[in-house]
């Protein structure tokens, strides 16, 4: 952490038709530098000048500066008409230097983009303080543009895998379609059973995927509408161990739900229902025929409680386990064939735990199970007026 | 002793390795199905395909491109289709220079998913007589 940062130079154009100046201002900037911790940078700048419009017009175009220090009065043309001419305007600082800084002419240079002035004369002093302000601008704005760029890669990459995930179902659904259709296995419909049962499934995962996809957009856009009132999670533990007997039975895996007689939290019960019983399905299904899953809440102080899902079920290795959050990951192994999911539902679970102020945590072993906990506190009850979607309506 | 081919198909996607599998054993084929590349590879050692139909995205998304390179490798001389359910929007796109990828992964046609059952034997027919 103690190396030296590194130097970056910044490309400095002086333009203005003084020697003086221009000598002025170069020595003002030799051996100059500027720390910027936030970016773990230090920037030092190199310097090139011209003294007439169109030698800046051709300094310009040679190559494009980061910061154009820019005399508003040159033998040929004003600054003004050099930002107008300039190649790749946009993509440099500009400070207008301006002995008589009239209104007029800082409005027009600001117009054309100029970033800052400088009035004449100035102190070296006063030329590194408007620079200084000039470089942390640049960063602030290539770290903007960094993470833009970062944003719409990670959109394309959720877009490309999800396209994948719906058009498999697809494919696979048109796919028996055509086998019946050419009566693939004779004129007798009992002999297609499977095929449709199969379809039905395909389509019925991806009905589930869509839906998925809905909450997790309605959470992160946070325009999902809560209700918040006293939820018994007790209450809320046992149907979400009902919802799974079916899956848990065909499994043969024994559910057991450990908790109070009552357990309030100030919470939206279809968010806690959402919680509970993604964490016992994926128990239930991520498990071993004849295992089982347990569902422990706890009190933990006041308005907090704290969940447990543990499972004797298949576990993670650790490199499952680091992928585990990670948008429409399911882990693929010869154990977990044929169980389906959407991929979302950790996604989900852990920003709606988030919303009660909680984390997930996973322990895991392979082969031997998993254990998820967290911890849920009260949710505030929203100001109504808080809300934008409700405004005017 | 019998005169059938030997197809080997492979896909992650138990659904549609089914389909594939029985459009071509109806088509009077033997076949053997594989889950995913590491399935197929070791299949590879004991079973000599006549012909292979692999799926391009299996567990990583070049899955089927390796796996039919390895084919390649092991029998210069076995055809191998390709299926892909890839398309424009993923960035591998391969019908615009369908070319240039078959002859780095030597695939010997590239087929959008699902293909459609007599099309299937229709080009599985074509390269095995060829």
């Amino acid at each position: 952490m103690n190396d030296p940062e590194p130097l970056h130079l910044l490309d400095v154009l002086i333009v203005d038709d003084e020697a003086g100046m221009r000598a002025g201002a170069e020595r003002a900037l030799e051996g100059f530098t500027v720390a910027l911790p936030d970016f773990r940078e230090t920037v030092a700048f190199s310097v090139r000048s011209a003294s007439t419009g169109a030698e800046a017009l051709e300094e310009l175009k040679a190559r494009t500066p980061d910061i154009v220090l820019l005399d508003y009065k040159l033998p040929d043309m004003t600054g003004i008409d050099v930002l107008a001419d300039a190649p790749g305007a946009a993509d440099f600082l500009t400070i207008m230097i301006t002995a008589f800084a009239s209104l007029e002419v800082a409005v027009t240079a600001t117009k054309r983009g100029a970033f800052d002035f400088l009035a004449k004369p100035f102190t070296p002093e006063e030329l590194r303080a408007t620079i200084t302000k000039a470089a942390r601008s640049i960063y602030l704005q290539r770290k903007a543009r960094r993470l833009e760029d970062e944003k719409r890669q990670v959109r394309f990459e959720f877009i490309r895998v999800l396209a994948h995930e719906l058009k498999s179902p697809l494919a696979a659904v048109e796919g028996y379609m055509h086998l019946m259709k050419e009566r693939m296995k004779g004129p007798d419909m009992a002999a297609y059973d499977q095929m449709i049962d199969r379809s039905v499934t395909r389509i019925g995962g991806m009905r589930k995927l869509v839906m998925d996809l809905l909450d997790l957009t309605r959470l992160e856009s946070g325009r999902k509408k809560r209700s918040i009132e006293t939820v018994d999670l007790a209450r809320s533990a046992a149907l979400a161990a009902d919802a799974v007997a079916a899956m848990a039975a065909e499994k043969k895996v024994e559910v057991r739900v450990d908790a109070p007689a009552a357990l309030p939290l100030l919470a939206d019960s279809g968010e806690v229902d959402m919680i509970l019983s993604n964490l016992l399905s994926n128990a239930v299904k991520y498990n071993r025929e004849g295992g089982r899953a347990v569902l422990e809440l706890r009190p933990a102080g006041p308005g907090t409680v704290s969940v447990r899902c543990s499972d004797t079920g298949i576990g993670m290795t650790e490199e499952e386990l680091s992928r585990l959050f990670g948008e429409f990951v399911r882990m693929k192994n010869e154990h977990t064939r044929g169980i389906d999911g959407s991929g979302l539902g950790l996604s989900i679970l852990r920003k709606v735990v988030a919303l009660y102020g909680g984390e997930v945590r996973v322990t895991s072993r392979y082969g031997e199970g998993s254990s998820f906990e967290l911890t849920l506190r009260d949710a505030e009850i929203p100001a109504p007026e808080a809300d934008p979607a409700l405004k005017g309506a | 002793m019998t005169t059938k081919k030997n197809i080997l198909v492979v896909d992650d996607d138990q659904d549609i390795l089914e389909q594939v599998a029985l459009t071509m054993k109806a088509a009077g084929y033997n076949v053997a199905t594989a889950r995913g590349q590491e399935d197929a590879e070791e299949i590879l050692l004991q079973f000599v395909p006549d012909l292979a139909i692999v799926d391009l995205m299996m567990e990583h998304m070049d899955s089927g491109f390796a796996l039919c390179h390895h084919i390649k490798k092991l029998y210069p001389e076995v055809p191998v289709i390709l299926l892909t359910a890839v398309s424009a929007a993923t960035g591998l796109d391969f019908s615009a220079r369908q070319e240039d990828a078959s002859s780095w992964m030597r695939a010997d046609i590239l087929l959008d998913k699902p293909a459609r059952p007599e099309q299937l034997r229709a080009e599985v027919k074509r390269l095995l007589r060829a």
